[in-house]
This record gives C-alpha cells, structure tokens and sequence, in this order.
C-alpha cells in the first residue's frame, strides 16, 4: 500500500468478503492463464517521494537551455505570466476536476469557459469560439478539414511563410484525409502572394502574423475566395494592435494560445485557439460552454451544443477531439483578464519596441541585414554572413536564437530567426549586438 | 453567475507590464494603417484581488477529484499527486523552448526517452510515439498508421472498414472517419464480449482493422481477445486497442501479448495526470513492429550517454504535434511511474479492481445489473426499475449527497446506464458512504420520487435547462 492507496489489509479482507472471493487474484480470473503477466513489467523497484524529485529535479538541471536568453520564438514565446495565472491554476477543484459534463458541479469551469469564449471572440473579430484544442497546429489541421467538409473542396492553400512545425501537422491531417496541400509563395516583403484559386480549392490559410514575422495584408483575400474559407492563424498576443481577421471576412480564425501566460514546456502542452464566424457554428470541433437557466429561472452554464461531437454523434461528428487543452484555456483566460485591455496593448506594443530597436542596430552592422522588407511585428529573420556561426557565437555568449535549420524548410538559407518579447532588457538587447560586433 | 467581465472598473489591471519607451501612437505606426487595430479588444478591466476572489469564488462552484469521489466511469479519475505539480513546474522543464537544440534539452528528452521506455514495458510492445496529445489523438494517429500500412502494401482503399463492437466509446468511430475509414459496428454477445460468429462474418478482405477497447466499456475483459486478434490477423487486418482501462490490468497482462498492434495509452486516466477541467492530457501510441517504420517524427534515441533526435524513418506518417507532444503531462506520469515501481502498478490495478468488484457486489442487490459477472475496474448499472425516475434522476440525486455521479447513458447498449468507476484511490469509508448514498435515492425513488425527479437541491444552480441552450446557444457576452 503506498500513499496513493489508502486499502489496509482489514479493508482489502472486508472488500474480498463481501464480493465472495478470498484474494485478489480472483478478481483476475477473466484474464487467461497464458496471457497474465507476472514478473517484472517496467523493472523498476517502488521509491519514497523524495527520491523521485531528486531524481527528476538533477533531469531538470541538466535541460541547460533554460540558461539562454530566448531571442527563439518560431511560433512559441517568451512573455512573463503574472503569478496570478499559476496560483489560480493550482486550485484543485479546477484542475482535478474533467470535462463539465455534469453541469451543476461545474459551474466554475463552465463560466471560465464562457469567459475565455467571449475573450477570444473580442481578440479575433469571429461570433464564436470554442473552450480550446490541443494546439494552434492541430487547431489549424482541423480549421482545414473543417472546410473541407464545408466546401467539398480537396485543395487547401498553405502559405510557404507557416511554421515548419506546424505545417507538418496540418500535412498529416490533409493526407489522412485526402485533402492535397498546395503552397502560397511569399514575396521579397516576405508577404504571401495570392495569384489565383484553383478549383475545388476548400480554404485559404493566412498566418498573422507569419512565421517570418511580418504583417500580412488580409485585404481583399476573402473577396477572391468564392465558396472557400479563408482561415486565418494569428498569434493572440499580436491582435492587441493588429486589426481583427473578423474585419476582414475571415471565416474562421485559428491560433497558438501559448503566448497567453503559458509556459514553454518544451512544446506541450500548448493551447489550439478555435473561432469562426456564426454560419459555421454547427461545423465546429471542441467543446463549447452555453448560457442558460435552471429550473428556478437562475443563469447558469452548460455544455452547448454537444450534438455535433463525437460521444453523441459518433463516426458523423465534427471532429474525435474530446479532451483538449482546457487548464491551458483557463490560463489564457486569467491571463488576458490580469492585462485588460491596455496591459495587452502593452506587451504587444513592448515587445514590437524591443524587436524593431534590435532590428534597427543589427541591420547597421556591416554583412547582417533582415532577410524582408514587409512590416513586421516582435519577430524578424537576419541574414548573416555565417548564419550557423552566428547562432553558434551567440549561444556561446547566452543567447538562443531560431537556427538556420529551422528556417530552411521554407526556403530561407544564411539567415537566422529573432523573436523578442516584453521581457527582453536593454542589457540583454546589448549583449546580442556585441556578439555580432564581434566579428563574423 | 457572474463573468469577470461583471467585475472591476474602466482602468484597473491586474498586472504590471514595462511600458513602451514610445508613445503608444508612434508605435503604432510602425503597422500598415490598413493592418491597424483601430479599437482596443473589449477585455475585463480588473485589480488583482478581484481577480484572484473571483476565480477563487468559481472554483468554489466546481467539484473535482480533491473535492470528493468522482466515479466517472472510463475517465479513471484517480487522486492527482500534487509531487508531480511540482516537479512539472520545474524551471528547467517548464522554461524550456521546444527549438532549442538536443544538446541544450538532455534533461528534457532524457525524461521522453525513459518514459517511452516504461510504456514499451507496460505495453509489452517494441515501439512508440509520444506525440499525441489526448486519448482520441492517440486514435486519430493510429488509424493513419493504419491506413499508410495498407497504402504501402498497395491494399488501401480496398481497405476500407473498420470493425468497431457497439460498446464503443464515441471517439473511436470518430477517429476511424477521420482518415476516411467506414465504420462497421459489431454487436455484443449477451454477455458483453464481441460476438465471434459476428467478427467472423465480418471479417473480408476490405476489412483494414478493428477497434477493441480492453476491458471493454462495460468493464469486462474480453476473455477471448487472444482467438479475436488471432482471425483479425487471420483475415489480413490489423488490432487497435483503446487504451482508456488499462488502471485495471497495469503490470498484469500485456497488450502486445493479447495480439494488439496499436495500443493507446491515456496518461491522464491511468498514469494519474490531472484532468485540467477537460484538458490536456496525453495519449502515447505503442505499435508493434510491423508499424514502426511508419510511426511520427522525431523519435528520441539514447547514443552512448547522449540523447539525441532521430529523423531515420522514411515511411513515417509525419507529424501529429508540432513538437514533443504534452512533455509536461508525460513528466508527471514518468514521475508516477518512478514512485510506484512494478510492484505499485500492480497495487493500482488490484486495488482499482477490488473496489469495483466491491461497489458492484453491493450495488447489484438495489439496481440492475445487466452485463452481471466479475467486472474490472469499472460496470455499468441500469436506472431502469425505478419508476418514472431515470438515470438523470439519479446522477443528479447523488450531488445532493455530496458526490460526483458516475458517468450516464454509456455505453449505448445499457438503457439508462450508470458507469461507475471508483478507481484504487478511494478509502473504504467513502465507497461505503456512496453505497448507502444509492440504496437511499432508490428508496426514495420509490417513496419520493418527486425528491430525485427535482434534484439537485443543494448545488450551486438547479438542474440546468440543456434544451434551452441548444435551441437558443448564446456562447458568448454580448
């Protein structure tokens, strides 16, 4: 008996009495005798709770990349989580609670989830929004299908300038369902370029800002699209300045809500962001959280809608989801309500400062130049005279940066990525410039 | 209930944020006009103490597993140790960018590669992925996995269907539909196990694989799952089990040995992980040999002392997270599985088991049993018998005396099903304290039932209109 199990052997006597049966192996009778297990399974011998933090902590330690300075963005950033967000996540009653689907008991969770859906329907200009997906990947993979079935269009067209990482997820979901991916060009502004929309096209993905950082310009796309949707994937931090994708006809907006005061993690978990327009409410994956009244006339939550999802509609549902990334929604949520309005202006604002200062100093270096001409927000690809020594100097020098590597999959060589947030110090800015001052 | 958008006042924060050097208009304009924000995003305007007393004041509106028994049948949810919080807070993992190089993660990938390990040993099976983020994305991998099989040995599409027993849980067919496979149900045998004359007639040549949950949702194990894999395999096809049950045969019996192919695992049903409030959890897909080679990108590799990314597979399916998968959910299994030791999985199994059993021995003689039997870790009452009171009814009645219900109207082949799941976490005492719970709302559904019909009478709202907010969704503020 360990500390997780509070049996004694009198219980386990009582337990096994009152089933009629007088050992546990008889409660495992059902199992044939050729296919029980006995001996070691995983080897390991059971260990007291101080050993396994020291154990995990001396792992933890030796992760030593938490020692750099992250200029590394790529899609994932570094802005500061007020203490509030972790302190009301650590609340057991929300995080050891599941899914809300027994209302009454779960009003606190069902509210937040309103919250959050009213949040990110302010963010990004949609009517609605559901309570998360796993990540802003698989959320925009299942925008896709979610067009697909829309539109019965078998096309859908990726701009070159998406994060490779998500790409290759929304990659998978398109072959697994026949749906062929063709890629949008950017320009020398590092801006897609839509020429024309083949037939059967089912959507047009727009990321905003994209993975090279710069702005894109959303006018007019909706316009060209016909029946398809125009999907757009923003990171929600940014739409604090950036005009709502709503204002400009987006069907449904799509997102990686990692910005929103959730940590690293090493890329998990994250948080799908998930809005669309009211037309396509119906076709919508995840779970959503609805207003109603109970039977004395009192306001309170549900789930809404559950019709469209898998547990009630099986192979007919709008998506398989059903966990997703609530605690991480519940963050965000906390999150955006710390800032307000103009705290997020803020961090928006603060971290374009912090990007365009370093941009400015770097661009005077002799042989270093931003790789685009577009506008662009906290992120900016640097060419270099040697881009793989040049993150190899700055990492020496404490910094870590998007490598070379990571840009290449989108047809950028010789250059390396640089995000900043609101975090960044004068000092940090500092340190970066005199590295490539350095020499080359 | 009030929103946080009912709290506070037109210019409080809740947090402090380093002001811009310039003025907010000179920033601006370094975005093209047309990309603007013209108005700020309507957000809560808060102090920080409102902020913290009106989450505080809505957890206080919520039940979870700290709170009290919560037999949620097939979600397994089990006491979250609050040891793997802390380590999962842990600078060096939660601080850590998923860009960052294999020499700057050690710790990190160290901690994947360990936990890959122990799951390939649970599972009995040689290898795995731990890229999908959930249960069902879990299943959504397997079935591309699935499907590249069959398209590489030039049989896709001619197969096409997978076989899925009508005990199943929803996410399965939705999976299989997904990558575009045809779902074809297969009825159970009155006792509850997947009808083998069934499967047989089922089984031909456009059949790509089937879906097996073991135990089954009804909490019995199929106790022919050696002879079902068998003429699967037989027939050309492939086995998929759905790994949500596995609390009761940890350390007991091997997938891999029952014949299974694909076997997802649910770290935060078996391995302890906090639920979230829906979310995230994990769902690690072990395959056998036959599908490695098509397995997710990149895969951890120990060289020497070194860890390292391995991208040498060039039949993968790609990928199905952008990164790691949920590495945090994945360190606190990895740090349950390092306190139990082999000899605690098996405690877990057994004790998830005997409290099942005990729950159905007793409950048996007040409600129905329909699938009647030793049961796993799990079984499944009907509401029927009681009158015009209904499930509903019932779940709803034992809020009132203070526990979560078990889950309700599942699995579909029970009328009026009441799945209860206690897990090996709950003191005697409380199992007792449920028992007495449900003998008392059957007698009052016999007595009172106008008392169980109206429940609950002592939550924080009545029963709640679901009707309504179907037909009128409002889903958002104004």
């Amino acid at each position: 008996m360990g500390e997780y199990i509070p049996h004694t052997p009198e219980d386990i006597r009582h337990m096994l009495e009152a089933i009629g049966v007088s050992d546990i192996q008889d409660l495992f009778t059902d199992i044939t005798e050729e296919l029980r297990h006995e001996g070691p399974t995983t080897g390991l011998p059971s260990r007291d709770e101080a050993w396994v933090r020291n154990y995990v902590q001396r792992m933890a330690d030796s992760s030593t990349g938490t020692e750099l300075v992250p200029f590394l963005g790529g899609g994932l950033y570094d802005h500061y989580s007020p203490s509030v967000v972790g302190h009301i996540l650590s609340r057991g009653e929300l995080f050891t609670a599941y899914t809300p689907y027994q209302a009454e008991l779960s009003q606190g969770t069902l509210t937040w989830m309103f919250e959050f859906q009213t949040m990110i329907c302010e963010l990004t200009g949609m009517d609605v929004a559901n309570s998360s997906m796993y990540d802003g990947a698989t959320a925009l993979a299942e925008a896709v299908l979610c067009a697909h079935r829309a539109t019965k269009g078998t096309t859908v067209l990726v701009p070159r300038a998406l994060s490779p990482w998500v790409r290759a997820v929304v990659d998978t979901y398109c072959w697994g369902a026949g749906i062929k991916v063709k890629e949008v060009p950017y320009g020398e502004d590092g801006r897609m370029q839509v020429d024309d929309i083949p037939e059967g096209t089912c959507g047009l993905i727009a990321a905003q800002p994209n993975y090279f950082g710069c702005i894109e310009d959303l006018r007019g796309l909706k316009e060209q699209l016909g029946k398809a949707l125009f999907i757009v994937s923003v990171n929600p931090v940014a739409l604090a300045v950036l005009e709502a994708p709503g204002k400009f006809g987006a069907d449904i907006v799509v997102g990686e809500g990692q910005p929103l005061g959730i940590p690293f993690g090493f890329g998990g978990p994250l948080l799908g962001l998930f809005a669309a327009r009211e037309e396509h409410l119906r076709r919508m994956p995840g779970r959503v959280s609805g207003r109603t009244v109970d039977a004395e006339g009192n306001e309170g939550y549900v789930m809404a809608l559950q019709t469209r999802e898998q547990h009630i509609r099986r192979e007919k549902a709008t998506s398989n989801i059903c966990t997703n990334s609530a605690l991480c929604a519940l963050a965000a949520t906390v999150y955006l309500a710390a800032q307000g309005p103009e705290g997020l202006r803020d961090v928006a604002l603060a971290s374009m400062e912090r990007a365009h200062e370093l941009a400015k100093r770097l661009e005077d270096l002799p042989g270093y130049s931003l790789a685009f001409g577009g506008p662009y927000f906290n992120e900016f690809i640097l060419r270099c005279p040697d881009a793989e020594g040049t993150a190899r100097k700055l990492e020496q020098a404490g910094i870590a940066v998007l490598p070379p590597s990571a840009l290449e999959p989108t047809g950028v060589e010789g250059a390396i990525g640089v995000a900043l947030t609101e975090r960044r110090t004068d000092e940090e800015l500092d340190l970066f410039v005199s590295v490539l001052e350095g020499g080359n | 209930m009030a929103t946080i958008y009912d709290r506070g006042a037109p210019g409080r924060r809740a947090a402090s944020t380093p002001s811009p050097k310039r003025g907010a208009d000179e920033l601006m304009a370094l975005i093209p006009e047309d990309a603007r924000r013209d108005k700020l995003p309507h957000l809560p305007q808060v102090s920080q103490p409102e902020l913290v007393r009106h989450y505080t004041a809505l957890s206080r509106l919520n039940y979870g597993v700290d709170s009290g028994f919560y037999p949620l049948g097939s979600c397994t949810m089990k006491y979250n140790p609050k040891l793997n919080e802390d380590l999962a807070r842990l600078p060096g993992f939660a601080g850590l960018h998923p860009g960052l190089s294999a020499e700057r993660s050690q710790g990190a990938l160290r901690a994947l590669w360990e936990l890959g390990e122990m799951l390939k040993r649970i599972a009995g099976m040689p290898a795995i992925t731990l890229q999908p983020a959930a249960g069902a994305h879990g299943e959504l991998t397997g079935m591309l996995l699935l499907k590249k099989y069959f398209q590489e040995r030039g049989e896709y599409p001619a197969r096409h269907k997978v076989l899925l027993p009508d005990s199943a849980h929803g996410t399965n067919p939705a999976s299989a539909a997904m990558v575009g496979f045809k779902v074809v149900s297969l009825p159970s045998t009155s006792r509850g196990t997947v009808d083998l004359e069934a499967l047989n007639k089922a089984l031909d040549n456009e059949v790509a694989g089937i879906m097996l949950t073991v135990p089954n949702t009804l909490g019995i194990f199929e106790d022919e799952i050696a002879e079902i894999t068998r003429l699967v395999h037989t027939a050309g096809g492939l086995t998929y089990f759905d790994g949500a049950n596995l609390n009761s045969f940890l350390g007991r019996a091997l997938p891999g040995e029952m014949g299974a192919d694909i076997f997802h695992f649910n770290l935060h049903k078996t391995f302890s992980t906090p639920h979230g409030g829906g979310g995230p959890g994990a769902g690690p897909l072990a395959v056998s040999d036959t599908l490695a080679p098509y397995l997710p990108l990149p895969d951890v590799v120990l060289e020497g002392e070194e860890y390292r990314l391995s991208w040498d597979r060039s039949q993968s399916i790609g990928r199905v997270h952008p990164y790691h998968g949920n590495f945090l959910v994945s360190l606190r299994a990895l740090a349950y599985i390092l306190l139990l030791g082999d000899e605690g999985l098996k405690e877990v199994s057994a004790g998830a088991v005997l409290a099942a059993n005990y729950l159905r021995a007793k409950l048996e003689k007040v409600f129905q049993l329909p699938y009647a039997g030793l049961c796993k870790h799990e079984f499944v009452l009907s509401g029927q018998g009681l009158g015009d009171v209904r499930t509903v009814d019932i779940a709803k009645r034992l809020m009132d005396y203070g526990f979560h219900p078990p889950t309700v109207y599942f699995p579909l082949i029970v009328k009026e099903a009441l799945m209860v799941e206690p897990t090996e976490t709950e003191p005697l005492e409380i199992l007792d304290a449920f028992v007495e719970a449900m003998i008392r709302i059957a007698d009052e559904a016999r007595e009172q039932p106008d008392t169980v019909k109206q429940a609950p009478h002592t939550t924080p709202v009545r029963r709640l209109n679901e009707a309504q907010a179907a037909r009128q969704p409002v889903l958002r503020l104004p």
